[in-house]
């Protein structure tokens, strides 16, 4: 990828961005990526469309939280540093609050309202975790070999205590040969 | 001292003064930030296409740190607040047992190594993007990614048994959730307003004393 030159201003910009979306992530990163799309590649032309596709897939095929896109991206922009700025503008933040917000709660766990959150959120919780499989699933609809993989992966992983980086490897295979 | 109130399904009330359940109830805890950070490390590194599913396994049935329950607790209250959820996750745990040591370990530990292979990865990438074989065996490998972490939807869902809604209105808000995100596609913000004030009136009105 060819870097674009940045001066002073261009990085204060892009830090500033991700410092903002950080705190508009609210399940996941991966959420304000649309938002990150039209900043980078619509308004400051520092990426193009096919960079910025590759930079959410080669994160989602790396091992590691799928924030790590968010590195990807600096990267792309301004290699090492531009990399530095965008992970730190987006962990600062959320990280923050995080800390905080948690040990509010936990100094208050014992309080009606605290655990009428926690066991409120809980089936949320539950059914967030199943849509994100069921979106990620969304990809292999076109070919039965990976959706034939997909089901194996789901009866294999509740029956047994197989390792998944078996069934990572195994689906590479797969792929490899007929997705 | 409170007096155990009977309404709660925690037992809480009796142990004393102020305390996390991810203390009292997980058959076993790390002992030191180091061992937060090592095991963090392991399990973000066998996290393709997300840690999650990874987290649950390592967290929960190898290293016992926390129940089930816990763990939907835990993610519950990382999945709310703005960030990764994986990393809040991480970062909350860490910091419930070794204060703000302990989460910059569970989160570096989370994230260093990773960073490492996603940038090494990047620079290959650009090589050989165009090589059907590398292409066909991503997609494998998303698959494989997305059964993973509907197997792990799945494998929570037995948590939901001892939450105070009820197990069947718990039951229900999980598939309510579900048809909105994943079918209906409604924006994540909606849904969380919505049904998270709505199950949370629910079970405040559940949780009287």
């Amino acid at each position: 990828m060819s870097a674009p030159v940045l001066v002073a201003s261009d990085w204060w910009g892009l830090f500033g961005q991700f410092l903002l979306l950080s705190l508009l992530a609210i399940g996941g990163a991966i959420g304000t990526a649309p938002e990150m799309h039209r900043y980078l590649v619509e308004q400051q032309h520092w990426m193009t469309d096919a960079q910025f596709s590759a930079a959410i897939a080669i994160a989602q095929s790396a091992p590691g939280p799928n924030l790590l896109f968010v590195a990807v991206l600096g990267w792309g922009v301004a290699g090492p540093l531009g990399m530095f700025t965008t992970m730190l503008g987006n962990l600062l933040p959320s990280t923050t609050l995080a800390l905080a917000a948690a040990r509010w709660g936990e100094a208050r766990r014992a309080t009606r309202g605290v655990q009428a959150f926690v066991h409120g959120m809980a089936p949320l919780t539950v059914g967030l975790v199943l849509s994100s499989g069921w979106i990620l699933g969304k990809a292999a609809w076109g070919s039965l070999a990976l959706i034939a993989t997909m089901v194996v992966t789901v009866a294999v992983c509740l029956r047994t205590r197989i390792s998944p980086l078996w069934l990572i490897a195994a689906g590479g295979v797969v792929g490899a040969f007929v997705g | 001292m409170p007096p155990p109130e009977p309404a709660r399904d925690r037992a809480d009330a009796d142990r004393g003064p102020p305390h996390s359940i991810l203390d009292d109830e997980a058959p076993a805890r790390p002992a030191s930030p180091r061992e937060i950070f090592r095991v963090f490390n392991r399990l973000a590194l066998q996290g393709f296409g997300g840690v999650l599913p990874i987290a649950q396994r390592e967290l929960v049935e190898r290293e016992r740190w926390l129940t089930r329950e816990q763990f939907v607790e835990l993610l519950s209250v990382a999945q709310v607040l703005p960030g990764p959820n994986v990393c809040n996750l991480a970062l909350i745990f860490g910091d419930r047992h070794f204060g703000w040591r302990g989460g910059l370990a569970a989160l570096g530990g989370m994230i260093l190594a990773p960073l490492g292979i996603v940038i090494a990865l990047t620079v290959l990438y650009t090589h050989y993007a165009q090589h059907p074989v590398v292409a066909g065996a991503l997609r494998g490998m998303g698959a494989v990614a997305a059964g993973l972490v509907f197997s792990t939807g799945l494998k929570l869902l037995p948590s939901l048994r001892r939450n105070p809604l009820g197990h069947r209105p718990a039951l229900a808000f999980a598939a309510l959730t579900f048809g909105a995100i994943a079918l209906a596609r409604v924006p994540l913000f909606w849904v969380l307003l919505v049904f998270g004030a709505i199950a949370y009136a629910w079970a405040w009105r559940r949780l009287a004393p």
